[in-house]
């Protein structure tokens, strides 16, 4: 079982990542996937997440309490919820909206500069898309196939390629991100046996 | 009792990513509702706005009322005209429905009603979740009467149950509520909606003798009476006052004795047919948990960790609340320690648990006021304690 947070400010899509990757994972990934989200004041501008809880068994605990997956796309969101990562958690944040503290444990940092990303795509709104393609690439959680698949219908059909794009870009940019880390490591292991 | 198959156009075949609010609407449509009004209130609005979206693409009505008495008054009058009908509503509009609810059971009137139930009481949690209307859904509207009441404990469940609250609604001409909450209609996974010809549907009975001999409260050997639709050309007469067969009222404690204990028997002597639970490991058991709902599922955490504790647990999982499965409650008592009854409020359900058991085994309140689901431990601990 794997509990997962996106978490950001309303408006940038933070219920639409964990709708899509909830709709892929049970749909087209044949997992179980539970996804509720915060239903507070949130309002465009303010601190706002939604859960995902996924499993191979049926969940029977809807709601998450130490997440392994942290997705954040606004400080306030980062610091609201940051906490509650357990020790060993993923850690992804968008570049240019996050300062993050000094790393906790061994929570692993993923950063990308998906606003950035989706703003040289033509539209800052599909940075929650980036992020998807950016968090699938480095959690392989849920295979990029059933992400794409889930997007008709839950994005609006004349901007579905754009959004595709957008997709591609943050999952490139994850792969390009683990292959440097694997080199990085191999030079290590290499440095060790010498 | 004749049973038909789906209409095709209301049915979203397929396998979908909904929440539980999406998944009711989605189950009316497929169980041919072609009415629904009412007023947005969270945590059920969402249901309204798929109705909104849905209905008129398939030739159906959606109305915003100007309030809750309203909508289950249209209610009552859409399914005289013939039609399903459904609203859906959360803890204060609920309240605010209990005396046409009344009504409706009077008049021996098909309809559904959805309630998403929020912690009360009064405005209370509006976003947050509560299983706090268990007994006002019974009690709420005076005098007395007899309700069908299930409970969902998943979007897919809320999909399927809708279905059979209007089947169960058109089969013995009474109100029939959908007791789901926060957590669940709000809460997104898979809801697989069959083909139409796999759902199958209960017709209303239609009366198809002579109009001048059309009497709408003349029960029928199976009790249930038969119906028209208004403006078809018949005459008759109905009231929320005690009446007679032909709807008119008598003001007297004879006809009163007829008219009441038929509201009331018609469910009562069926119950066994009604009642829907689910049980699972009670043979051997020293204690049983009942829940229903979202609980039971925090439930099974907590009972597959007394499993392992090496603690003799049984569950009974209710699928219809009301009428409720006293024979089996009263079984059971006999031969365990003691039931367990979690449930999101201060003690409703286990109530009629003890009622039940009626002093043979005692019954064991988990409650939490509302606002959030039970932390599994919290079960767990109370087996515990009540298997040793």
């Amino acid at each position: 079982m794997t509990e997962i947070r996106f978490s950001g400010f309303g408006g940038q899509g933070i219920i639409r990542c964990g709708l899509i990757t909830g709709k892929a994972l049970a749909i087209f990934d044949n997992k179980h996937a539970t996804m509720t989200q915060s239903f507070g004041p949130e309002a465009r501008g303010s601190a706002c997440s939604s859960q995902l809880v996924v499993s191979d068994d049926r969940v029977l605990y809807p709601y998450i309490s130490t997440p392994e997956i942290l997705i954040s796309m606004s400080q306030e969101a980062y610091e609201k919820y940051e906490p509650e990562l357990i020790e060993d958690g993923i850690l992804i944040i968008d570049k240019d909206l996050v300062k993050t503290k000094p790393p906790r444990g061994n929570i692993k940092t993923y950063v990308v500069p998906s606003t950035r990303f989706a703003e040289e795509l033509g539209n800052r709104i599909i940075a929650n898309l980036v992020m998807l393609g950016f968090f699938t690439a480095i959690t392989r959680i849920v295979s990029p196939e059933a992400m794409k698949k889930a997007l008709p219908g839950l994005v609006p059909s004349r901007f579905l390629d754009l959004n595709i794009k957008a997709f591609d870009r943050g999952y490139e940019y994850g792969k390009k991100i683990l292959d440097e880390e694997k080199k990085v490591t191999k030079k290590k292991v290499t440095k060790t046996k010498k | 009792m004749k049973k038909v198959k789906a209409d095709p156009k209301g049915v979203l075949t397929g396998s979908h990513y909904l929440d539980g609010d999406y998944a009711i609407a989605e189950g009316a449509l497929a169980a041919g509702c072609q009415f629904f009004a009412g007023y947005p209130i969270t945590p059920s609005t969402e249901t309204a706005e798929r109705f909104s979206e849905r209905i008129p693409t398939i030739g159906g009505v959606f109305i915003q009322m100007e309030d809750e008495l309203a909508s289950i008054a249209a209610l009552i009058g859409a399914a005289w005209g013939g039609k399903k009908a459904m609203t859906v509503t959360s803890g204060p509009g609920f309240s605010l429905m209990m005396e046409n609810i009344g009504l409706a059971c009077m008049l021996e009137t098909p309809l559904v009603i959805a309630n998403v139930q929020r912690g009360g009481p009064s405005t209370g949690l509006p976003t947050l979740t509560g299983q706090q209307d268990m007994m006002q859904v019974k009690w709420g509207s005076h005098g007395d009467y007899e309700i069908i009441a299930l409970s969902p404990d998943s979007p897919q469940e809320c999909f399927d149950l809708t279905i059979e609250a209007f089947n169960l609604s058109e089969m013995y001409r009474v109100p029939v509520f959908v007791m789901t909450d926060e957590c669940v209609g709000h809460m997104h996974e898979k809801v697989v909606i069959p083909p139409a010809e796999e759902i199958e549907l209960v017709e209303r009975k239609w009366y198809t003798g002579p109009k001048s001999k059309y009497l709408p409260f003349k029960p029928d050997k199976d009790m249930i009476p038969f119906m028209v639709k208004a403006g078809d050309g018949y005459h008759f007469h109905i009231t929320g006052l005690t009446h007679d067969e032909r709807g008119y009222p008598v003001i007297n404690a004879e006809c009163q004795d007829v008219c009441v204990r038929h509201l009331n028997d018609k469910i009562r002597t069926k119950a066994d047919e009604i009642i829907r639970f689910e049980e699972d490991k009670t043979d051997d058991a020293d204690v049983v948990v009942i829940s229903y709902g979202i609980t039971s599922r925090v439930t099974t955490r907590a009972v597959r960790k007394a499993r392992e504790a090496g603690l003799k647990v049984g569950t009974i999982r209710l699928i219809t609340v009301w009428p409720f499965p006293e024979k089996r409650i009263k079984e059971l008592a006999k031969k365990i320690k003691a039931f367990i009854v979690p449930e999101i409020n201060y003690g409703q359900v286990v109530i009629e648990v003890e009622r039940c058991a009626a002093g043979q085994a005692p019954a064991i309140p988990v409650s939490h006021c509302g606002g959030w689901v039970h932390d599994p431990d919290d079960i767990f601990k109370a087996i515990k304690e009540a298997a040793q």
